[in-house]
């Protein structure tokens, strides 16, 4: 019994001291000018379906949700951010070579088409993010278009 | 006795800590270790040998070698192999010396050099299926890159219908061995054109 009370107080303790370590918010409120939806005059209709489904982790401003404020979940999210936006940053469509576009409206198309976008642990808490058949199919021929354009 | 407490505690966190980070630094470095230097080294050494012989750009064959070797790989149906590889070919694909080419060949090199580098890496974390996706667009990123800088071998550009929409890729034998399908359609394809 005396084990369980140190093992609860040692994980209480340490779950106040990994709050001191905040991480730094992915915020940025302008749109810089080589933005996907700018360079491309997407409509708004597929505008504010890529936005919600996919711009919290491919561009600079993630809207957070309440549970960001506290670790590790902070982490968690700030990883995904990192990770994400390396792959693909919409903000940065503009700075990506012609060549680079072809291959990351490729690689979009591939992983709407299979689900593994967006990813099962963000849609799970952003249930919106989620396309329906329809919207999976307008994006998706939106995306195609694009790609065949550039060829 | 809180004291004793609060110090367990402290100690319990740091531990984790330190573990969390250095595990995560052992992933990272895990892949492109020992194993694949060797490979490097081998193939190193054959292509300074081309070089001296024709003066080409050695580099650009080290990494035409290393795109083989993932291929073959990838007929083979390993996996394994193809992600050591796929790392491999990142790293070379970092080496490659521009500077002899003209402004406009450089600016192309660098787009293709680029987005190479992008497939080879994904090709070293992904499964299988994941790899010749990618591998498609590394194809069509070395072809485009062999056109400027050239090279010494004869090469097999070979086409199959089948895989999504009608795919290509490079080879240095006539006979068709298909990356993309391995063991489950290994001579699908035909040769498309010839280079050199």
């Amino acid at each position: 019994m005396k084990i369980l009370k140190i093992i609860a107080w040692i994980a209480l303790i340490a779950f106040a001291i990994i709050q001191l370590f905040p991480t730094d918010k992915n915020e940025s409120y302008a749109t810089p000018e080589t933005d996907f939806m700018l360079v491309n005059k997407v409509s708004s209709k597929i505008e504010s379906q890529l936005k919600v489904s996919c711009y919290d982790c491919h561009s600079n401003n993630t809207a957070y949700p309440w549970y960001s404020k506290i670790q590790p979940a902070a982490w968690f999210l700030d990883d995904h951010i990192k990770e994400g936006k390396a792959e693909l940053n919409f903000n940065e469509w503009n700075n990506y070579s012609n060549r680079r576009k072809k291959s990351k409206l490729r690689s979009i198309i591939k992983q709407i088409e299979s689900g593994e976008m967006p990813m099962d642990s963000y849609t799970l808490i952003h249930k919106d993010a989620i396309f329906s058949k329809e919207e999976k199919e307008t994006v998706l021929n939106y995306i195609k278009t694009l790609k065949d354009d550039l060829e | 006795m809180k004291t004793i407490k609060r110090s367990i505690g402290t100690v319990a966190l740091v531990a984790t800590m330190i573990l969390t980070v250095s595990c995560k630094d052992a992933n990272k470095n895990e892949e492109p270790s020992s194993a694949s230097n060797e490979v490097t080294q081998v193939k190193m050494d054959s292509s300074k040998d081309m070089a001296m012989n024709n003066s080409q750009d050695a580099m650009a064959e080290t990494i035409l070698k290393d795109y083989f070797n993932l291929k073959d790989a990838l007929v083979g149906d390993d996996n394994d192999k193809a992600k050591m590889l796929g790392a491999t070919l990142a790293k070379s694909l970092g080496n490659l010396d521009k500077s002899k080419y003209s402004e406009s060949q450089q600016k192309e090199l660098t787009d293709i050099i680029e987005d190479a580098t992008e497939h080879a890496e994904h090709i070293s974390e992904s499964d299988i299926k994941h790899q010749r996706e990618h591998f498609k667009i590394l194809s069509k990123d070395i072809t485009d890159m062999v056109a400027i800088t050239g090279t010494a071998t004869k090469l097999y550009e070979q086409f199959c219908p089948m895989y999504d929409g009608g795919t290509a890729w490079l080879s240095t034998k006539e006979e068709v061995r298909n990356p993309y399908y391995g063991s489950q359609m290994l001579k699908c394809g035909k040769v498309q054109r010839e280079i050199n």
